[in-house]
């Protein structure tokens, strides 16, 4: 039953097999190589796996390859430019904002699609919306200054 | 995940024949139920039909008094919504308070309703503003949809389309979120509209019910002082790891409570 399935993946269009219920972070993890993205819990909940479809953040573990046909996914591979960290990114090693890094690319992820939105969020709205992005390390404490600190940094 | 046949029909009408035809076909919204569950192959379904192709299941309309959304709008697209702000103010405020922004990026009030689970928060909304369900066969009073346990009236080849809210003269909801999860402990939505006051109680029993004692209260007076000396009877609700019916009991009161002072 595999079939084939074509997308844009940080900018460039991809073709690879897939079955019916290939989720869109195996696809990436396995197909394309691009680890990046992490599989924490699988389970919809820890936020590791989020990668923007169509501009928006997803849980890359709880959708389909299939459902992403002719979509355009960005993944942390996809944000740092010419050997140049993304704001959010530099953001998140000058404020110490990981330790482990498991959780990091999920929470990148995540951070550059509030700042989007929200381009000077306040510390109370980073926590709310990071509530889908669990880490297990940092306490959160220098994630939020790091993403206050990234959004920032993403309008200069 | 067991494997299965993926459909993305077009239209409605393509969708129901697919489910028709189908030896067990299930249908999918933005999966965010429907993929965790069939992860865990608690369902094995033969087909899995895709309503995100359909142009026109998506949206926010308003409709005379009313405001329709169509079953594949996001949570998210309903809490940022111009027009639900403006109409609903609670509406907005329930759909934004849903999971995390990723689940309601994805997450639909028609995935939601129809999987009707016991914690989940639109049901309150539904059954308090007194909403009707369209599908592709019938027209469906929001008392009459949500029967039982993950259970509603939807018949196994029926596929809904939108959800008509009639706008209110005041409504609130409040929950009482588990921390973890971000489901409703207990969720109360309560309104003053066309069918006078309604208070719907979500996550305390195991759907959706209307609190008759607190809407005959609120009817002489909406004030949250009117359903200050009321309690709610503890038999029949949850009682799990979460909370125990007895809590249950004790925080519809405080969720009517606090939606009627937010009602104002
Ligand atoms: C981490 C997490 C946290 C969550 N927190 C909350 C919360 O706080 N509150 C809350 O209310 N919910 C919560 N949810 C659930 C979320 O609101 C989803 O919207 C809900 O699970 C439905 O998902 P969906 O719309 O993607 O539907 P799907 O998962 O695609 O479908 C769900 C079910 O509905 C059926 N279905 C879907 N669309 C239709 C239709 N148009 N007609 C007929 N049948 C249909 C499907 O066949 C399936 O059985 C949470 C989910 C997750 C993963
Ligand atoms: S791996 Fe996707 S949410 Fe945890
Ligand atoms: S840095 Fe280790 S999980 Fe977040």
């Amino acid at each position: 039953m595999a079939s084939t399935v074509t997308m844009t993946v940080n900018g460039k269009s991809v073709t690879g097999a897939v079955e019916a219920r290939t989720l869109l972070v195996h696809f990436l993890r396995e197909t394309l190589g691009l680890t990046g993205t992490h599989v924490g819990c699988d389970t919809s909940q820890c936020g590791a796996c989020v990668v923007h479809v169509d501009g928006k953040s997803v849980k890359s573990c709880t959708i389909l390859a299939v459902q992403c046909a002719g979509a355009d996914v960005m993944t942390i591979e996809g944000l740092a430019k010419d050997g140049t960290l993304h704001p959010m990114q530099e953001a998140f090693r000058d404020n110490h904002g990981l330790q482990c890094g498991f959780c990091t690319p999920g929470m990148v992820m995540s951070a550059v699609d509030l700042a989007k939105h929200n381009p000077a969020p306040s510390e109370q709205e980073v926590r709310e919306w990071l509530e889908g992005n669990l880490c297990r390390c940092t306490g959160y404490h220098n994630i939020v200054k790091s993403v206050i600190a990234g959004a920032k940094a993403m309008q200069g | 995940m067991y494997n299965f046949e993926y459909h993305k029909p077009t239209s409605v009408a393509d969708a129901a024949a697919l489910l028709a035809k189908a030896d067990d076909a299930k249908l999918m919204a933005g999966g965010m139920t429907l993929l965790p569950t069939l992860k865990q192959r608690l369902a094995q379904p033969s087909d899995v039909i895709d309503l995100g192709g359909i142009a026109g299941l998506a949206g926010i309309r308003k409709e005379g008094n009313a405001l329709v959304v169509g079953a594949m709008t996001t949570h998210a697209a309903v809490a940022h919504s111009a027009e639900v702000k403006a109409t609903i103010p609670a509406l907005a405020h329930l759909a934004g308070m849903i999971g995390d922004p990723q689940v309601r990026h994805r997450g639909t009030i028609g995935g939601s309703i129809a999987n009707n689970d016991p914690a989940a928060d639109y049901p309150g909304a539904l059954v308090a503003l007194g909403a009707t369900v369209t599908t592709n066969k019938r027209t469906i009073a929001a008392d009459q949809f949500f029967t039982g346990l993950f259970e509603t009236a939807l018949d196994a080849g029926e596929i809904v389309q939108s959800v008509s809210f009639p706008v209110p003269e005041k409504a609130a909801y409040t929950k009482f979120r588990n921390p973890a999860s971000r489901y409703a402990i207990v969720g109360s939505f309560v309104a003053k509209g066309p069918s006078g006051v309604r208070v719907a109680i979500t996550g305390a029993g195991p759907t959706v019910f209307r609190w008759k004692e607190a809407e005959a209260a609120l009817a002489g007076s909406f004030t949250p002082a009117a359903v200050e000396k009321l309690t709610a009877p503890s038999s029949g609700l949850n009682s799990d790891i979460h909370a125990s019916a007895e809590y249950r009991a004790h925080l519809v009161g405080v969720m009517t409570k606090r939606a009627v002072a937010a009602a104002g």
